[in-house]
């Protein structure tokens, strides 16, 4: 079985972003970058499928530009066999990189595509479901339980009121919650391996996909500060500024 | 155009987040119709006819949509929402899983969690954990949006009186089944659409712990919270975690128990109206956004606050 993960390149979970001066956009210059935190996730799902051996193969693919090979490096280093870079300087939506995600999946036909349930940086939380509605595939979001068994994917999803399990047939697309697994680190020689671990790279024209968006986005703005409040010495002083003060009990 | 918004609903009930969605559809101005799709959902749909403000229910009710599996909601929202002008759910779990497959099959961009509407085709959404705010404006013919039920008041789910009309959806995809559940089932009320809500953290030391917490909710009538340390740690499920990438709640009273602050927690809570931290660290970044911050060992501070109340 072929296990396609799609992996993002963001901005580190750690950093606090700032807006620009001009309300353009955030501000990522000489900001540290690394792996989208649930797309970690979703690599080590597919390498553990790899080693207990429903996998054989675990494909990686990024979508942007030149200096997302490191991200793929970094899948590479945890596990994955290739890595496919599509090539692009636009910033794209997350409707063009399903269907940049829908022409790699045409071309490799991967029987589980593996993707983090959202990027930190737009919190779409969309890709994954469009791609698998492009490609007329079922869908397990939010997983916290994978299980493939006879042709089907067992999903067991995070939703508001608890877990909830699916199955669904294969080929099928499922997208990595918090929960699913703990990723591992990347060992030394396992990082000098993925330098020779193959790495292809094609452009969207390759894939016949144009690009486009219906969004605009007019201006970026910081939310309105939250001024800290005041100490309060004692559980006393608590209660009587919840009652009188704030009046909200 | 007119405006389709879909129900979240348990068949039998409808989930409150559908009247924030509603107040969003009326923000955008024009007709505004309720899609219940469900089985054996007619009760539902009946709540739903009487949400101030809808004029028209359609119902959907078939085996096929006793799950909303995604797979289905997406064939039967995308085909009925080509004569719509914009279709809205809630950005609940339910509303997140199928919806984008809506606007791919629509071949539309979706718009995610929107927290205010500027005009019918301009809006405002969180990206960056909630660090930013980005006005965006859709040209798309069907605009698709999910709405965060803490950007808008809920409709009165009393006075309207819309008719409800039955309609057939696609054939079940075939592709994919429901397999089983399991429901957080709790007297408390739901979390995010608690008045009061009491979030504890990594500091809560374990599980069993949390019982503290539970004494304190019920004397409040509170729902209980966590931060993604507590759950992560196995303390309490999935379902109670508030954050970014859990619940947004933004209750009149947040009350946080040995939770740090990290980023991604504050992105959950920080639009509450009023903050409480205790924490035995003084240094806690949650302290930086809290109206009023106890530093005290949680194990003191919230028996006693539990006794004062």
């Amino acid at each position: 079985m072929k296990v396609l993960v799609a992996v993002k390149r963001v901005i580190d979970y750690n950093v606090k972003v700032r807006v620009k001066a001009d309300n353009t956009d955030v501000d990522l210059t000489n900001v540290k970058m690394a792996m989208n935190p649930f797309d970690e996730i979703a690599i080590e799902e597919a390498v553990r499928l790899k080693e207990s051996g429903v996998a054989t193969e675990v494909v990686v693919v990024s979508i942007g530009g030149k200096e997302s090979q490191e991200q793929i490096r970094t899948a590479l280093a945890l596990g994955a066999d290739r890595g496919i870079l599509v090539e692009t300087g636009e910033k794209l939506g997350s409707l063009s990189v399903a269907k940049l995600l829908k022409a790699v999946v045409d071309e490799e036909k991967p029987d589980l595509v593996i993707l983090g349930k959202q990027s930190i940086d737009n919190d779409n939380n969309q890709t994954g479901q469009m791609l698998a509605a492009l490609a007329s595939m079922p869908q397990g979001t939010f997983a916290s339980e994978v299980k493939v068994a006879d042709g089907q994917v067992a999903v067991t999803r995070e939703v508001d009121g608890g877990l909830q399990t699916v199955s669904l047939k294969l080929p099928a697309v499922v997208t990595t919650d918090l929960r699913l697994n703990e990723p591992r680190y990347a060992s030394l020689p396992n990082i000098m391996k993925a330098k020779r671990k193959p790495l292809d790279t094609k452009t969207p024209e390759e894939l016949g996909v144009t690009l486009g968006s219906t969004i605009t986005t007019l201006k970026v703005e910081p939310p309105a500060e939250r001024q800290a409040g005041i100490k309060v010495a004692s559980v006393e002083e608590l209660v009587d500024k919840l009652k009188n003060e704030a009046k909200v009990i | 155009m007119a405006i389709l918004v879909i129900a979240e609903h348990t068949n039998d009930a409808l989930n409150g987040a559908t009247l924030n969605a509603v107040t969003a559809a009326l923000a955008i101005g024009g007709d505004v119709d309720v899609l219940v799709a469900g089985s054996n959902c007619s009760a539902a749909a009946e709540s739903a006819a009487k949400i101030s403000g809808v004029n028209k229910v359609l119902c959907a009710d078939d085996a096929t949509y006793e799950h909303q599996l995604a797979e289905n909601m997406g064939l039967l929202v995308s085909d009925l929402g080509k004569s719509y002008g914009h279709i809205l759910a809630s950005a609940t779990t339910g509303g997140k899983n199928f919806m984008p497959r809506v606007a791919a099959l629509l071949d539309v961009d979706q718009i995610s969690e929107i927290i205010r509407v500027d005009s019918p085709d301009t809006f405002a959404r969180p990206i960056y954990a909630g660090n930013a705010i980005a006005t965006v404006q859709s040209s798309a013919s069907v605009k698709v949006i999910t709405v965060r039920g803490t950007g808008f008041d809920a409709a009165p789910a009393e006075g309207g009186s819309a008719v409800v009309e039955l309609i057939n959806g696609p054939a079940d995809a075939g592709i994919s089944s429901f397999v089983g559940e399991e429901l957080a089932s709790s007297d408390r009320p739901e979390l995010s659409a608690a008045d009061i809500v009491v979030s504890g953290g990594r500091g809560m030391g374990n599980g069993e712990n949390f019982e503290l917490l539970y004494t304190l909710a019920d004397k409040l009538g509170a729902a209980v919270g966590a931060s993604r340390a507590a759950v992560d740690a196995g303390f309490v499920p999935n379902d109670m975690q508030v954050g970014q990438t859990g619940k947004i709640v933004a209750p009149n009273l947040y009350i946080a128990v040995g939770i740090s602050g990290a980023i991604q927690h504050l992105a959950g809570m920080k639009d509450s109206k009023v903050i409480v931290a205790i924490n035995k660290d003084e240094e806690a970044p949650i302290f930086q956004v809290a109206d009023y911050g106890l530093v005290a060992d949680l194990f003191e501070a919230v028996p006693e606050l539990e006794k004062q109340l």
